[in-house]
């Protein structure tokens, strides 16, 4: 079975073959040059191992949480390739990327959300490239971090942007705020995904962008320049 | 050369297939099929354009739609020779939706990916009316992001002789509806109300309409229709007739600097061809005063289909067309890197061919 992944939810952008098992990865530091740098990357990858686009078997993204223009461009390429030789797609969530390239059997997984939060979700290690959900990935301020009792290993940036409070909150053996989602995860767990018949057509591949709300309405907008106009009598207006 | 077409630059997703070979004698004949996914509903909720909310669209749009255009047009997607998909001007996320999904579709295909300018598209697509206008003419390009004139030679000869200095004309529609307090997309609601109103009573600027460049500027226009709207107190919708007349008035003041400055740029170029493109190009007024001034001059307008107006697939795919057309007949072009990186500012100047 041959996958490819796709990874450019952070800074990095990376791509992955999964051939059989033999995985091999294309992985730099991106900024913002991902949309430069994802598909000649991937071609690369692929005349390496001596592939044409019609041998894959199936795609593969991570899907988020992460960048939103970073989601967008993993999962549109992985859409674009997909539709062209009808393949399957597999989403695959960034936080349990994290977690399985951390090897460790109780993952926290953690990436900064910025505006003061965090994205996150608990996994435990059922087989080599298969994790449990024990916490869904979800949008946190660091003031609702759910209860999670035992010891676990944290893994990305949100161990170092939000290290007081994560500490405070779990009960932590090691911590790698450095490790960001990389292709190469994606790829293995897709492949167990994949085997599992968990996959979807290539217009049903869309980013897990957790941040719904980014907006005001037009009632939301009036309500806040009437506040603005009016602030509350010894409270300050936003 | 069959060429699918993604248009992904602002709140419309476009699909289009374009046939080079059925369209070697009457470009129009050549646009197998195009669909449009217009977000202005969505984005009405909110007043305006949401870039983020428009580039989460586009993700779920752009493979039903392509599906929709290729089943429309009786094409596989292995007969597809290149993909067109707009590369700037406009809004980083949503461009890069277009950008990634038609660059890897293209590499997947192992055909050639172009970007194209926004605006070359605009430009281009009156030649997709039924009676196209030949090379070389003057173009006026006008919409809720651009006001342009360029001459045009040909395929990729563009010169700019003025644009808007700061707001576009479509732009000044949009705030001086939202100043009446009508709903976004607020240009369309302006005209309408327009029709019921009088000339006469609301007398507004005509900024830049005697300078004898042919550049524009339209912000001032919101500051006089905001003096009004407060002074008359024309918020309240009670005042049926007086909005009425200051939309119209508004609309008058607007197509007049548009029709002055294209009937000068016809005369400083010596050309009898004004082609107008971009969403405001569907306007009525805007269009019966360009073509009673054009006649004097014995000149004549030419106009996209109206379906062509707003932003779209068929231009692209179209204006992609001819720009392979140009490097194939230039000694051929290669089908990679399949770099996407896109261009949210970028001078229609810029691609130019020998700039």
């Amino acid at each position: 079975m041959f996958l490819l992944a796709l990874e450019t939810s952070t800074e990095y952008c990376s791509c992955a073959l999964n051939l059989d098992g033999e995985v091999r990865e294309s992985s730099v530091l991106a900024g913002q040059g991902h949309s430069a740098l994802l598909l000649p990357m991937v071609a690369g990858l692929m005349a390496q191992a001596g592939l044409a686009f019609g041998q894959l078997d199936v795609i593969a993204f991570g899907a988020g949480p992460g960048s939103f223009t970073g989601l967008r461009i993993a999962c549109g390429a992985a859409q674009g390739l997909a539709f062209a030789h009808d393949l399957p797609v597999v989403p695959v969530v960034t936080l349990e990327a994290l977690a399985q390239d951390s090897g460790a059997d109780r993952v926290l997984a953690c990436l900064d959300a910025r505006l003061g939060e965090l994205y996150l979700a608990a996994y435990e290690r059922v087989a080599d490239d298969q994790l449990k959900v024990v916490a869904e990935p979800a949008l946190l301020k660091t003031s609702g971090l759910p209860v999670l009792p035992g010891t676990w290993t944290g893994v990305g940036s949100g161990f170092a942007a939000h290290a007081a409070a994560l500490t405070g909150q779990y009960t932590l053996g090691a911590i790698h705020a450095e490790a960001f989602p990389r292709a190469a995860a994606v790829a293995r767990l897709g492949a167990a995904r994949f085997a599992r018949g968990e996959f979807v057509r290539a217009e049903e591949a869309v980013p897990l962008y957790l941040r719904d709300k980014v907006a005001l309405d037009v009632h939301e907008q009036a309500a806040l320049r009437a506040e603005r106009r009016q602030p509350a009598a010894g409270g300050v207006a936003v | 050369m069959l060429i699918l077409g993604i248009e992904s630059s602002c709140d419309e997703t476009g699909i289009a297939l374009y046939d080079t070979a059925l369209g070697a004698g009457t470009p129009a004949a050549g646009l197998l099929a195009h669909a449009l996914h217009s977000q202005v509903r969505m984005h009405q909720d909110y007043g305006g354009v949401v870039p983020e909310l428009a580039s989460r669209d586009h993700i779920r749009r752009l493979l039903p739609l392509t599906r929709v255009v290729l089943k429309e047009a009786g094409k596989t997607l292995a007969e597809i020779d290149a993909v067109a998909y707009t590369r700037g001007p406009g809004l980083a996320g949503a461009l890069l939706v277009g950008a990634a999904a038609g660059s890897a579709l293209a590499m997947a295909l192992g055909i050639p990916a172009i970007g194209v300018h926004h605006l070359e598209g605009h430009l281009l697509s009156p030649l997709l009316a039924a009676d196209p206008p030949a090379f070389p003419f003057v173009a006026l390009l006008v919409s809720g992001g651009h006001t342009q004139l360029m001459r045009v030679e040909g395929v990729g000869r563009y010169e700019l002789l003025g644009e808007t200095v700061d707001d576009a004309a479509g732009e000044a529609f949009d705030k001086s509806a939202k100043l009446l307090g009508l709903s976004y997309p607020g240009g369309p609601a302006l005209s309408k109300l327009a029709q019921e109103g009088q000339v006469g009573r609301y007398k507004l600027p005509r900024p830049m309409l005697g300078s004898a460049d042919l550049n524009f500027s339209f912000s001032g226009l919101k500051t006089a229709v905001l003096t009004v709207v407060r002074k008359d107190g024309l918020e309240d919708t009670a005042h049926t007739q007086a909005r009425a007349d200051l939309a119209r008035a508004v609309e008058e003041a607007i197509t007049d600097v548009l029709t002055a400055k294209s009937i000068s740029a016809l005369q400083q170029t010596g050309l009898k061809r004004l082609v107008v493109a971009g969403g405001v190009s569907a306007n009525h007024r805007l269009r019966s005063r360009l073509d009673a001034a054009a006649a004097k001059l014995d000149a004549r307008v030419y106009y996209p289909e109206l379906a062509l107006c707003t932003d779209n697939g068929a231009m692209i795919a179209y204006a992609g067309a001819c720009r392979l057309q140009l490097q194939a007949a230039a000694g051929g072009f290669e089908a990679g890197p399949y770099r996407f990186d896109i261009k949210p500012r970028w001078d229609l100047n810029s691609t130019a061919i020998g700039a």
